[in-house]
């Protein structure tokens, strides 16, 4: 007998693996862990040479925005990936893949209608809503401040 | 040349009287298949997934061009006896056949089966030849890795995750001649598959939205043509992989159609899964087409196999109607190959 849409659906899952959780998300704490102690270290060396701290934070996402971009360029970036999971995309340095590597990708049609209008072509959402979100939230503050 | 027609076994099956045959075949690899278990199977390798041109697009097109020339090159034929090439390809338009074969001057009719084409071509070639409408027609089709991923996908270098159910897009070409001959392969069958959608939405999982249509077109063919799988030597699909191998056994189980004891699938065939890491296994037009042209037909030249159903399979999605939320629509032709004319 033919299944149905809802029985295949189900058959479908059997016959689909997942996900190994108890790898990948270990695995993701472990890179996404390892990166956020490179960018420590990166502010106390910085306030090391006498840098100001918030300067020095600045300075901290400058640098791992420089070298994931550098490595995206090297073709290293998306191995670590590979098996850091959200442990390399939730850092500053996933966006910083995400807009290198676009940019690579779409040179090939062009500086303007190639690379430049498709630069943001990840990255783009994460600004629209993350520029709308902190309006609202301003906005939110503005009028409890009224009171 | 013919005498007889092509002979119409139902709506679906065409029996293709005179038998005509694959005089020759070709296959194109890159690096990745230059590393899995058929490697030896292929006429032109390189290791340079660019194969030095300056784009995706580029190369795939040359992929294309360098099959054909192979394959006329092992044919002893030249671009002018050629009467008719059916071509297509996976990238918006078919470009990668229309550039890469646009230098040929044959007459082209370009095809759109997704990862289908090869069966799809081979199977309307053939009907040229059987008819004697071409004395010599040949069929083309190839995917690239990098092509195929920034049309459909990301960017390559983008550090995203695959899910366990997501296949590799094989970068291949494969090609074949077909004309009158007295040397196999022949072929002797064709069925062309319906449109079957069985409502799977995850472009990340291409196996089970192909996985009813090659069902539904091996249950019509074995029905037409009061054969089952046990005449055959090998069941051979597309690019199934892994899941949406297991879901056409299921499936076919589920009409009393076993096919556990003589059933592979290309994707499965091209790259060592574990070793080469391409999770549910290989992709895209080139897959079926290398290891057809490659593999197989040597295999039935070589009479190791004599009776064959090749049937290439294909997810007719775009990237724009995954996003808007539409089903994958699957589609599966089949070509009957044999080591044998007819009688």
């Amino acid at each position: 007998m033919k299944p149905t849409a809802k029985e295949y659906d189900k058959l479908n899952q059997q016959a689909s693996k997942n996900t190994k959780s108890y790898i990948t998300i270990p695995k993701a704490f472990v890179i996404g862990g390892l990166i956020c102690m490179l960018g420590q270290a990166f502010i106390d060396l910085y306030q090391h040479f006498g840098v100001e701290k918030s300067v020095a934070s600045t300075l901290c996402s400058v640098t791992l925005v420089f070298l994931a971009s550098l490595l995206t360029g090297l073709n290293v970036y998306n191995k670590i990936a590979k098996h850091g999971g959200a442990g390399t995309l939730v850092p500053i340095t996933g966006f910083s893949n995400a807009v290198t590597c676009s940019a690579m990708e779409f040179k090939s049609e062009g500086l303007i209608l190639g690379l430049g209008a498709k630069i943001f072509t990840i990255a783009g959402p994460v600004i629209v809503y993350g520029l709308a979100a902190s309006a609202l939230y301003g906005l939110i503050l503005c009028i409890i401040r009224l009171f | 040349m013919a005498i007889h027609m092509s002979h119409k076994l139902s709506r679906s099956t065409i029996r293709l009287t005179n038998s005509p045959a694959i005089v020759a075949s070709a296959a194109v690899g890159g690096k990745k298949e230059g590393e899995g278990p058929l490697a030896s199977c292929f006429d032109i390798l390189c290791d340079d997934t660019t194969f030095g041109e300056k784009t995706w697009e580029k190369t795939e097109s040359r992929m294309q061009k360098d099959a054909v020339n192979k394959a006329l090159e092992k044919a002893h034929l030249s671009t002018a006896d050629i009467d008719f090439l059916f071509a297509g390809d996976l990238l918006n338009q078919c470009i990668s056949s229309t550039y890469g074969l646009r230098d040929l001057e044959i007459p082209f009719l370009g095809v759109f089966g997704a990862c289908s084409t090869m069966a799809e071509s081979l199977a309307l070639a053939s009907l040229f030849v059987d008819n004697g409408i071409a004395v010599h027609a040949a069929a083309v089709t190839s995917s690239h890795f990098c092509s195929a991923e920034r049309q459909f996908r990301l960017p390559l270098a983008y550090g995203g995750q695959r899910p366990p159910t997501s296949q590799w897009t094989a970068t291949a070409s494969g090609a074949a001649i077909i004309a009158n001959d007295a040397n196999g392969p022949f072929v002797k069958e064709i069925c062309i598959g319906k449109i079957t959608d069985m409502g799977i939405t995850d472009a990340n999982n291409m196996g089970a939205a192909m996985a009813p249509a090659a069902a539904q077109t091996l249950q019509t063919f074995f029905q037409d043509t009061g054969t089952s799988p046990a005449d055959y030597d090998l069941i051979l699909t597309g690019d199934l992989g892994q899941v949406g191998s297991s879901l056409l056994k299921e499936l076919l189980n589920r009409e009393n159609i076993s096919i556990l004891d003589n059933h592979n699938d290309c994707g499965l065939m091209i790259y060592d899964l574990e070793r080469q890491d391409v999770h549910a296994g290989g992709s895209g037009c080139g897959c079926s087409a290398s290891v057809l042209c490659g593999h197989i037909l040597n295999e039935i030249r070589q009479k190791h196999l004599n009776e064959v159903l090749f049937i290439a399979t294909g997810a007719l999605m775009s990237p724009t109607s995954v996003q808007q939320g539409e089903s994958i629509p699957g589609i599966a032709h089949l070509v009957h190959l044999s080591s044998v004319k007819w009688a």
